[in-house]
């Protein structure tokens, strides 16, 4: 057979019909491209109008207030690349952060006993979301708009229950609180400027989700269940495992933005989070993640998250009234959706030869 | 190609050993019996066609091959030992590689990424293990070639390229991951004349390379090219089940066009 089978079809051994694709087309197939020129217009456009915007020390509470959206973010993007959403992500942060604390106040037990099992909880929030998502078929943004009212009750519920009063007692005089805060709140000064440590975990998870995206197995599989669940069953790729760890990789970045807010303020509201779970979809979508699913990238969902820190903090710094912060997000929204949809086009227009 | 598949193949198949065997096996989704009674064997170095019309249960029957679905009649038995896939990997981890029809690729994921889905070459075996993205490319690039394939950039979104392009990916996909048994649902459906031929030689060449082969077709011609075994299916039973030197190509086009039910429908339309 080898000898009657010829070469199929005359396969140039040279590349000569490829065309490397222009620069420009490249780039604009990228996820974050349109996210990252919206950044730069954002941050010269406060710049030169806002003159407190430009110091360090405002730079670096820009990146706070990002890294304290971004992080979930990050997990929120992956999850979206993987085809689903998780409505319960802004609610989870406070759920996570009051079980710690009142459970270690009313039981008088170790913080970090309290942090452990609030993590197991968190984790098994996250796995429920997706165990119940891919058991039923239900879409996930049903699925997890019931947890996120369950949870966002149970918040309050409890809250009340245990204190009384709708926010957590001081904790911190229990023993661990100091050493916890030292890993979920810690800042340092540069010169003048307050670098917070939860930047730095921002950067970390921001780089482990890149990494984990573009160059592992486990990041082939992201976008292989959000692009076509179907076809990567039939392949072979373990589809509810994967959509499951990522509504745990959601859950467990929650539950370290709920670390952070509980060891940094000591005390919580126990009504908050409520309406956040939509600025961490924001911050993926203005940074090139698919809404429904399939593509996207980290470093997109990161600027994502800084432009939303830096119209947040700059229209204080320029002096105009807060109120219109939301409007403005949500204009940033809809251009993105419009930039994301031409990308799409253009990355999936089939190009000649 | 074929030494892909010869290179590929696992060396221990031996001429018409029986790799896939099934016995009595049926199938129903709810209350609809897509298919009863199969008495179906795959052997290694042979091409078992599998020919009917739509809805006649082809697609169903390779689903419970490749462990989309899991059969609940009958008995199922790969290398003489009973088993019920419960997803695609097991089969896979047994050697057998499909392409589906209506399953093949995911568009907006590159060439490369497409080619190794589930099946990805990693620099160990830890979870955060970097892809060997390099060598994949380029297996995928060869492998292409092969098939008289040369896409423009092996970077681009899988969506941009043709249909029939797609499936080619999706066949040399299979060829190049299916050790043991090769299911091709269809596989000439989209594709043009010169393309088909090219999907037949790789099926002649499976077959010389040891691998058993299954080969769902539409079209009697392209059965009775390659096969050494037919199979038709109508309304989920088996229609017909011969071996090459009991039935001649006008007997099986007959039987895919309807056989009496042909001659009947000419009868009334007579003219």
């Amino acid at each position: 057979m080898s000898q009657t089978l010829e070469a199929p079809a005359p396969a140039p051994s040279e590349p000569s019909n490829r065309v490397r694709m222009g620069l420009g087309q490249r780039l604009l197939s990228r996820p974050e491209i349109g996210a990252l020129v919206a950044a730069i217009i954002i941050f010269v456009f406060f710049l030169a109008l806002a003159p407190s915007f430009r110091s360090a020390e405002s730079f670096f509470t820009v990146l706070y207030q990002s890294s304290v959206i971004g992080i979930v973010a990050v997990g929120v993007g992956l999850l979206m690349i993987g085809g689903e959403f998780d409505l319960s992500a802004g609610v989870i942060v406070y759920t996570a952060g009051l079980a710690n604390s009142m459970f270690c106040w009313y039981f008088g037990v170790n913080m970090w006993v309290g942090a452990f099992l609030s993590l197991l909880f968190c984790l098994a929030i996250g796995f429920l979301n997706g165990y119940l998502v891919m058991r039923t078929g239900i879409p996930s943004f049903l699925i997890t708009l019931g947890t996120f009212f369950v949870l966002q009750g149970a918040n309050l519920g409890v809250t009340k229950l245990v204190t009384g009063t709708v926010s957590t007692p001081d904790v911190s005089q229990i023993a661990g609180f100091d050493s916890l805060a030292k890993v979920f709140s810690s800042n340092f000064k540069i010169g003048s400027v307050t670098v917070w440590g939860s930047v730095l975990w921002w950067v970390l998870f921001v780089g482990l989700a890149a990494w984990t995206l573009q160059r592992t197995r486990i990041g082939n599989w992201i976008f292989a269940v959000g692009g076509n669940a179907d076809s990567a069953r039939a392949v072979g790729v373990p589809v509810v495992r994967t959509k499951i760890g990522l509504f745990m990789t959601v859950s467990f970045l929650g539950w370290f933005i709920g670390m952070h807010q509980l060891y940094r303020f000591n005390t919580l509201q126990s009504g908050s989070g409520v309406g956040n779970e939509f600025l961490y979809i924001i911050a993926a979508v203005v940074g090139g993640t698919l809404l429904t699913g399939g593509f996207g990238n980290a470093i997109g969902v990161a600027i994502g998250a800084f432009i939303f820190g830096m119209t947040s903090l700059g229209i204080v710094y320029a002096g105009w009234d807060p109120n219109w912060f939301k409007a403005f997000l949500g204009v940033m929204l809809l251009l993105a959706v419009l930039v994301n949809l031409y990308v799409k086009r253009m990355a999936t227009a089939r190009k000649v030869g | 190609m074929t030494d892909t598949l010869a290179s590929h193949a696992d060396q221990t198949l031996h001429k018409s050993e029986p790799l896939i065997e099934m016995e009595d096996v049926g199938k129903s989704y709810g209350a609809i019996r897509a298919l009863r009674g199969i008495n179906l064997r795959v052997g290694a170095g042979e091409v078992t066609c599998v020919l009917g019309d739509n809805g006649a249960g082809k697609s169903t029957l390779i689903k419970i091959m490749s462990g989309l679905h899991p059969h609940n009649e009958g008995s199922l038995r790969v290398d003489g030992k009973e088993v019920s896939f419960s997803s695609p990997r097991e089969a896979l981890g047994h050697g057998i590689a499909t392409v589906y029809q209506d399953l093949a690729v995911v568009s907006l994921m590159e060439v490369w990424r497409n080619f190794f889905l589930g099946s990805e070459l990693t620099a160990g075996r830890y979870p955060l293990a970097g892809l060997k993205v390099r060598q994949m490319k380029e297996i995928a690039d060869n492998e292409l070639r092969k098939m008289g394939i040369v896409v423009k950039d092996i970077n681009q979104p899988i969506g941009t390229l043709s249909g029939g392009q797609r499936q080619c990916v999706a066949i040399a996909r299979a060829v190049y991951f299916g050790a043991r048994v090769l299911i091709l649902d269809e596989p000439t459906a989209a594709l043009g004349v010169k393309q088909s031929g090219v999907v037949l030689k790789y099926v002649a060449a499976a077959r010389d390379a040891g691998l058993g082969v299954v080969f769902i077709t539409h079209n009697p011609h392209h059965a009775y090219l390659v096969g050494d075994h037919f199979v038709i299916l109508k309304l989920g039973r088996m229609a017909l089940d011969k071996n090459r030197n009991e039935v001649g190509i006008d007997q099986l086009t007959q039987q895919m066009a309807g056989g009496d039910e042909l001659a009947e429908l000419s009868h009334e339309l007579k003219r």
